[in-house]
Formats: structure tokens, sequence, C-alpha cells
């Protein structure tokens, strides 16, 4: 529940201001940047996300500090596995249950 | 030091480690309360007992959201998604969880329409592209997760889209710590507050803790540097006499919040009087309902709901284990009839709950350790 997942802002969805593109690891969503509306990100920036909302800016070295904590914690699996979920995309997938995450 | 080569730093933990030895004075028991289950799944996994003194004791607090709410409000969502006939989507976190005629998962064969989401606005989507069918969000969390549900609702709301509803369970934390606090039977010194709760709260919602308490707080990261860092300051303070709030996690939280977060809570939620927390009890003003102007996505408005109440078996004791006064194992019924894979109690539900991290970590570790030295 507590998992925040590190990502770059790739772009900003062109028309849908509140939504940026986000990569993890390869793997590239949309996320709502509507939290951080104070202090908008721009491409290139490093966010922390959280159930598919952008929850904070943070620094490069942080995201890279926070991935290899996931990877500590046997997460990064799940973090992934979240990020792909993502439905925003019509490449992602809101799917039908065939297992549970933990 | 099990884990000491596989951290970042290991030198720096050694020296946290040596630090926090020096300044422990070994005449006193500590008794330090983790607040979020992020920190006691970290504290399990890295092991961090291990590179601490024996008089500092952690105790595992209640921020994990799956494991507090009440197995009645898991009922009450399934009989709506099963009577209404609506799409039930919740986390994955949620689908394992036991209700009192199965969990969401073992819904899902009996014909309810069960679908894992991992985002709020994942829900929303799902009801844009099934327009003929009502999809209801069964939301749960803590003020991390609460604001993203908020957005979502603004989006429905402001897109006038009318077959979404959230089945609210979002709690607050600085409730369930004040109940913690006021029971008799409590005795703590410290506590390492959440990480990411924080975030969205930022840390002046501590400030009673010390002021009125005087126990100090200490925000903290999930690296077992950030932990073991939390301790040197919340010890530096118990040492000196002092009790303040602190802010070690500063690269993601800001001491004021988030404050575009709290106004989405603040349109979209009000308090609750009161709500029933799993192993705690009722906590007043513990928890969020959808306000008014929302009523109409309000899952709890539009539908009926059976109100189901389930008390856990009085032999578990989850309440004592969350107020530190038992620990995990001391449970009559840890181990025994109560697992992760099938649990009793609140704290086996989730891997963030104490008693789970417990079982993963140290109960299994010990039952291979007994297993291997009887081979041999």
């Amino acid at each position: 529940m507590c998992l925040a997942i590190p990502g770059k802002i790739i772009e900003l969805v062109p028309d849908q201001p509140h939504l940026g593109t986000v990569e993890v690891t390869g793997v590239r969503r949309k996320v709502d940047l509507g939290l951080l509306v104070d202090d908008m990100p721009v491409p290139g920036d490093w966010v922390l996300i959280h159930v598919g909302f952008a929850m904070t800016k943070i620094s490069e070295q942080d995201a890279l500090e926070q991935m290899h904590l996931l990877q500590m914690l046997g997460e990064t699996e799940q973090a992934i596995e979240e990020v792909r979920g993502y439905g925003l995309d019509d490449s992602g997938g809101i799917r039908s249950v065939s297992s549970g995450t933990s | 030091m099990r884990y000491v080569d596989e951290f970042r730093d290991p030198e720096l933990i050694t020296k946290a480690s040596e630090e926090i030895y020096r300044l422990a004075d070994t005449g006193r028991h500590y008794r330090i309360m983790e607040v979020c289950g992020g920190h006691t799944h970290a504290i399990y996994r890295f092991g961090l007992k291990d590179v601490l003194p024996a008089n500092i004791e952690l105790i595992h607090g209640p921020g994990c959201p799956v494991c507090v709410l009440p197995m009645g409000r898991i009922d009450d969502g399934l009989a709506v998604a099963k009577s209404q006939n609506v799409i039930f989507a919740a986390f994955g976190d949620m689908m394992r969880v036991p209700g009192t005629h199965g969990s969401p998962l073992e819904h899902k064969a009996g014909g309810t329409d069960v679908r894992i989401v991992y985002s709020p606005a994942d829900a929303l989507q799902l009801a844009r592209k099934n327009p003929n069918k009502h999809v209801m969000f069964f939301a749960i969390g803590f003020e991390t997760t609460a604001p993203s549900t908020a957005l979502t609702l603004m989006r429905a709301k402001s897109e006038g889209i009318r077959n979404f509803s959230i089945f609210c369970n979002h709690v607050t934390i600085v409730p369930a710590i004040r109940a913690i606090l006021d029971s008799p039977d409590m005795r703590l010194d410290a506590f390492i507050g959440p990480g990411h709760v924080s975030t969205v709260i930022g840390c002046r919602p501590y400030e009673w803790i010390a002021r009125n308490e005087g126990k100090p707080v200490v925000t903290s990261g999930f690296e077992p540097l950030d932990l073991l860092q939390s301790i040197v300051m919340l010890l530096r303070q118990l040492r000196a006499g002092e009790a303040r709030v602190e802010n070690q996690y500063k690269r993601v939280v800001p001491w004021e919040g988030n404050r575009a977060a709290l106004k989405a809570m603040a349109e979209v939620f009000q308090l609750r009087p009161y709500f029933e927390w799993r192993g705690l009890g009722f906590i007043s003003q513990s928890a969020l309902k959808i306000r008014d102007e929302y009523a109409e996505w309000d899952a709890e408005q539009r539908f009926p709901i059976p109100g189901t109440r389930v008390t856990d078996p009085k032999a578990a004791q989850c309440g004592e284990v969350l107020k530190g006064v038992l620990k995990p194992a001391q449970c009559k019924l840890f181990g025994n009839e109560c697992t992760p894979e099938h649990p009793i109690g609140a704290l086996m539900v989730s891997s963030e709950g104490s008693c789970a991290a417990y079982y993963n970590y140290e109960h299994r570790k010990a039952a291979l350790v007994t297993r291997i030295s009887s081979v041999a």
C-alpha cells in the first residue's frame, strides 16, 4: 500500500493537461499530475508515483535510490506490475482478476 | 548484521549503529513505535533488529490500511456489488482479504464482477469504457492514498460520469496514534513518523505528540540508513530530555505537506464522527466520508448498505500487539490458527501487518534453523 515508485516525466499529454507520460524502467504509462498543480513537473523531472498519481517531485539521485530500495525490499516486480497495469493508456489494461497482488 | 553487505553504504550503517549504541542508556529500555506498515516491512526485511541494542524495542503501529479495515466493511462492499450488479473495483492488496463469506477473489469465482485496478483513476476509466455498467471503487488507505481518490471523484463530477461511485474506507493516521497514546496499558517513548503519509499532511499534525505527550517524533524514509538515522535523532532528543518533531525524510517530505492534495481532500471528504478499526475498536473522527456535494458518487448514499459488524475472535490479541503490549509471537493464535495463508486477526492480513511481517521474516527463519539443526 505504501509503495512509491520513481518515474521520469517524458511528456505532458497535450489535450489533457493534468496527465503526464512517465517512464519507469522502460515502461511508459500515463499518470495523473493533479496533486502537483502548485509546482507542475516538466519533461525530464522525476516524481514519486503512488496509485497512478504523482505525489511529489524528487531529484534524479533520489529516484535512483528509491529504485534501489524497491529492489532491496523485493518489490521491484510488484512496482513494475503496478505501472504496467495503469489503465489510462489504451495499451494499458484494467485486468479482470486472475491473480492478486499483495 | 544479516543484510549489512547488501546495504548501499555499509560503513554508514555501521556508524549509525555505533552511534545508537553510544546514545542508548544501558540502564533504560526504549520503546519506539514505527507508525507506518511500510516501515514495519522494511525493518523486518532488513533485519534491523540485528544492528540495534537489545534495550531498543521497536513497536509496530497501526499504519497498515488493509489490516485495520473491519471485515464488515468488506462484507458490505461485496454485498452491494452482488445485489446491485455493479463492478467491484479494488487494489490488488484487497483481493485475498477474507470477508465472512470469502475474499473478493472468491466472490469473483462465484460470479461477482470483481476487477483489480492499480489506481482510482483506472476505476473511473473502467466506468468511461462501460457506460452501461456501474463501477464502484472500494477505496482504502491513509492520507497517502485519499487525495488520489478525491481527485478522481472531482474528475468524475466535472465530466458528469454518473455510473461511478466510491465505497469510502479512507482513514487518518493521527487519531489512531492518539487512541494508542490514550490506552492505559500503553508505554511508548518515541515515534518514527510515517514517510509517505507525511508527504501529504506534512509534519505539523504530529506537533501535539511532542508538545502535549512529551514524546519525540521523527518522520523517516524507508531505507535502512534512514530508519537508523531516525532512531539516532530520537535518542538524541530523549537523551537531552527534549520532545520535538523532526524531519529525517526531507528529500521527500515538505514540512507543510502537499497543499494541492490537502485541498482536494477538503473539497471531497469530511470526517466521520467515528469509525471502527480492526484491532483498535471505534475511534472518533478517524475516517473520511464523502461530502453531500458528492453524494451522487457515494456508494453508501446511493445503495442500501447492510452495515455488517464482525467482531474478531476473542482469542486474537491484535489490539495488544498494536499497542506493543504483546509481541506477535506471544498471541495465542500466532503461527497456529493464524497465518498469512489463513489470517484470523487483522495484523496477519497484509504483508505490511506486523504479524505477517514477523511471520514471513522471523518465524519462517526460526523454523528453518530448527529444521536444519534437527537434520544435522
